[in-house]
């Protein structure tokens, strides 16, 4: 057993008993980043803020909600949004912080394809952020069934039906999904509780582990530059601040996160008071009726981009296509075969791919809007066509890239 | 090295723009046919060219014009012949009370209701009396003197016996435009008026009887129940409700909803009125939004002071 003395403040009875300087030691002051990132690296720090964000809407939502589908439109639209003090403003909160935190993922995935900063003993980053993002899929789109309006209805119609497997016909494994022949009680009821409990249980693990695979390899900087953590963190802590190629975490960088976070706060709620069409949609204001169907469907905007990789296909090769999309990104760090761990505009080919498949990708996004026909659907096309061309394409560009 | 943190943002910043537009305004401007307003002036209606008599007004509207065999008149004290869900089983929905038609609706258009119904409401595509679809509101054929005269004065007196277009409120403007045959639930509003607050549970569900039969007569009459219209103002918006009202066959065609005929004013009115059911915090959020960029506003220059401060010893 270890030996306790008599405390001689409160912080010292703490920390025999936790150490709670050795952790502030470990999460904040000693631990190390590079001085050479730029404010990218604080998208992460604003996707916990989101987070954050949404995990407190949502407790608040949580209280008035109804999970039934006889109430569950009144008790968001009339409840909410009208009886209950201050109600609007968490669900403005919560909708808009939905939206946002995709736009935010998408920053932060492309800062880390654009760095390379899934290489080098940083694959597992790099996938455990993909399963974040795979985690912050299912929460949205659980979310969007909850206030059983249009949308909430067709869309889980439509992306439950994707479980049917096109000729495979899976029917049952579709119903099993549902717990019911089309989306009733029982979908709703179950979604609810995906939303709110066992997916946010996923995430909070996750972002445990994403934090834990950043303490071995240290985050990357954008010169791609082999920095002696060791050396340079002993030289901050003998007094050369200045020289030293690396900084605290606490308070040196989060100082800067601050900024960044302030900023992005200020974006954050002019969106939630003066422009917040985007993130709720205007369908999704009528009430859920299996009987109308709305003359657009269409997911969610971040949802748009995969959406459109299955639509101009036949149904089996659609659902291959988006199958192979979702799964993909995961596979990034081996598929990328070269040794280089630097910023794609010194990577040759590899700069062309990532700004074709960044402007791709917004091609996909806004034809996965519009209606499938017409010249709509020929961009569409070719646009899905490209993007799995891109990642056939990718482990043979950078095989041959050359060692910068 | 320079500081590259500028054009990094310009980056983000235009590809997240270009993302945006391409997502909603391209995409509504594809979705969504666009309907500009004609500004409430009914062009198609013929303007009127006689000067109404009140007095002859009232003996028309009373007496030959047969308006109130069918509508109430409360202002004046004529109660309705029968109660309402009666008169929707008769005429398909209830005839409004006529007490402020002047106030609400556009005098040109009365004038054309007065005489052709069908017509002037935009459904002679469902009511073609030569089929033997006559509209359950008669035509007015004459009383045997100029028709246009007698038309004018009718005009004239729905107009004097109405409470002043400025003190139209906008529930008053909903309920006599729209509220025949739209329910607004989140203002208790049902066709058959506002629903009491009922002691007897019996009593409650003899109104919600009474509000179903009403609403089956309506159905069998549109061809399908109106909605509900308490989130419209959501799902639609302001532009679409508006031009809906001016010319329901412009968003719609060929649907059942008749063209009402309200002034631009009482058009205002209504959409107030739907925006009090369905954006009933828009002040408050105006409002806490103020005050919420203020705070985060001074939040960021402090976030930004600390990092300088903080960042001073590291170059
Ligand atoms: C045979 C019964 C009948 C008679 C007579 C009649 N109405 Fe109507 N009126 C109706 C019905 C039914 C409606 C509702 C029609 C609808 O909503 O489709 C109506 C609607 C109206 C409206 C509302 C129109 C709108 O734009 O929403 C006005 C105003 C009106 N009548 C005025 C008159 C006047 C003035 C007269 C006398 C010249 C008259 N009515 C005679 C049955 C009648
Ligand atoms: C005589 C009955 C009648 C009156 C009066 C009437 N409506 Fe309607 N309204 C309908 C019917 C029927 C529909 C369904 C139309 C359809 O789906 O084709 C409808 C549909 C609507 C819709 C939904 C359109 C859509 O996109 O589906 C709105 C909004 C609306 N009405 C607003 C109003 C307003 C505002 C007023 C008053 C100024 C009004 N209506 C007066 C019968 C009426
Ligand atoms: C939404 C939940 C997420 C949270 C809360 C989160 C949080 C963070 C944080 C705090 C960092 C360190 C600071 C930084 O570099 O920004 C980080 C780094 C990183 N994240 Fe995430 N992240 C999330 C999702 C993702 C996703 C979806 C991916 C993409 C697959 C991803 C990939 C990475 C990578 C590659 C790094 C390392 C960056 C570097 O070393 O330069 N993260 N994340």
């Amino acid at each position: 057993m270890a030996h306790f003395t008599k405390a001689t403040s409160v912080k010292d009875w703490l920390n025999q008993r936790l150490a709670i300087d050795t952790i502030e030691k470990v999460m904040g002051s000693e631990y190390w980043i590079p001085k050479n990132i730029n404010f990218l690296w604080a998208m992460g720090m604003v996707l916990v803020i989101t987070f954050v964000l949404l995990l407190v809407s949502g407790i608040f939502l949580l209280m008035y909600y109804q999970p039934n589908i006889e109430t569950a439109f009144y008790s968001v639209n009339f409840t909410i949004m009208r009886d209950v003090d201050f109600g609007w403003l968490w669900r403005h909160v919560h909708g808009v912080a939905a939206s946002v935190v995709f736009l935010i993922i998408y920053i932060h995935m492309f800062t880390g394809i654009y760095y390379g900063s899934y290489k080098k003993g940083r694959e597992m980053i790099w996938i455990s952020g993909m399963l974040l993002f795979v985690a912050f899929s299912a929460e949205a789109f659980s979310g969007y069934m909850l206030p059983w309006g249009q949308m909430s209805y067709w869309a889980g119609m439509v992306i439950t039906n994707l479980f049917s497997g096109g000729s495979l016909h899976a029917d049952g494994l579709v119903e099993w999904i549902r717990g019911d022949y089309v989306p009733a009680q029982a979908f709703l009821t179950r979604f609810f509780m995906l939303h709110v409990l066992l997916i946010p249980l996923a995430i909070l693990g996750l972002i445990a582990l994403h934090f834990g695979s950043l303490r071995i390899p240290h985050v990357n900087n954008q010169d791609g530059e082999e920095i002696d953590f060791e050396k340079e963190s002993k030289r901050y802590l003998n007094g050369d601040k200045a020289g030293s190629k690396v900084m605290r975490f606490a308070n040196d960088f989060m100082s800067k996160d601050m900024m960044v976070v302030g900023v992005y706060l200020i974006f954050f709620f002019y969106l939630v008071f003066y422009n917040y069409g985007f993130a709720m949609d205007p369908v999704n204001f009528d009430p859920a009726d299996g009987l109308k169907t709305p003359a657009h469907i269409y997911p969610e905007w971040y949802f748009l981009w995969s959406y459109e990789i299955l639509r101009p296909f036949s149904v089996d090769i659609g659902l291959i296509a988006f199958g192979f999309a979702q799964v993909i990104f995961v596979l990034l760090p081996f598929l990328d075969r070269s040794p280089n761990t630097v910023a794609a505009n010194r990577r040759g080919l590899f700069r062309i791919w990532f700004w074709m498949m960044l402007i791709n990708m917004i091609i996909l996004t806004a034809m996965g809007k519009l209606p499938p026909s017409g010249i709509y659907s020929t961009i569409g096309f070719f646009a899905a066509i490209l993007f799995i061309a891109q990642w056939i394409a990718l482990p043979f560009i950078t095989m041959f890239e050359k060692k910068v | 090295m320079k500081n590259k943190e500028p054009l990094i943002l310009a980056v983000v910043v235009v590809f997240s723009l270009i993302t945006y537009y391409l997502v909603e305004p391209f995409a509504h401007h594809v979705l969504h046919k666009h309907v500009e307003s004609e500004g409430f002036v009914y062009a198609d209606l013929p303007a009127l060219t006689k000067t109404g008599n009140v007095a002859n007004g009232k003996e028309l509207v009373m007496g030959a014009g047969a308006c109130t065999g069918c509508h109430a008149v409360e202002a004046v004290g004529m109660p309705a012949a029968m109660e309402p869900q009666m008169a929707a089983a008769s005429y398909g929905v209830n005839p409004p009370d006529l007490s402020n038609a002047g106030a609400i609706y556009d005098a040109k258009f009365l004038a054309d209701l007065i005489k052709n119904p069908a017509h002037a409401l935009k459904v002679a595509h469902k009511f073609d009396a030569t089929k033997g679809q006559a509209h359950p509101m008669a035509p007015f054929s004459g009383a045997g003197g100029d028709i246009e005269q007698e038309v004018a004065d009718m005009v004239a007196y729905l107009q004097s016996i109405a409470i002043k277009p400025e003190a139209v409120t906008p529930k008053i403007a909903f309920e006599n435009a729209c509220g025949r045959c739209h329910a607004l639930s989140y203002e208790k509003w049902t066709q058959l008026g506002e629903k009491p607050s009922f002691k007897y549970k019996k009593d409650a569900l003899a109104f919600d009887i009474k509000v179903l039969e009403y609403e089956d007569s309506l159905k069998a009459y549109m061809g399908k129940l109106p909605p509900d219209l308490s989130m419209y103002i959501r799902s639609r918006g302001e532009h679409f409700i508006s031009t809906l009202i001016e010319n329901p066959q412009n968003q719609l065609e060929g649907t059942a909803m008749p063209r009402v005929g309200v002034t631009a004013q009482t058009a205002e009115k209504v959409i107030e009125y739907l925006e009090d059911a369905g954006d009933t915090k828009r002040h408050e959020r105006e409002e806490i939004g103020k005050n919420v960029m203020i705070y985060i506003v001074i939040f960021a220059i402090f976030a930004l002071l600390w990092k300088k401060q903080v960042w001073k010893e590291l170059h």
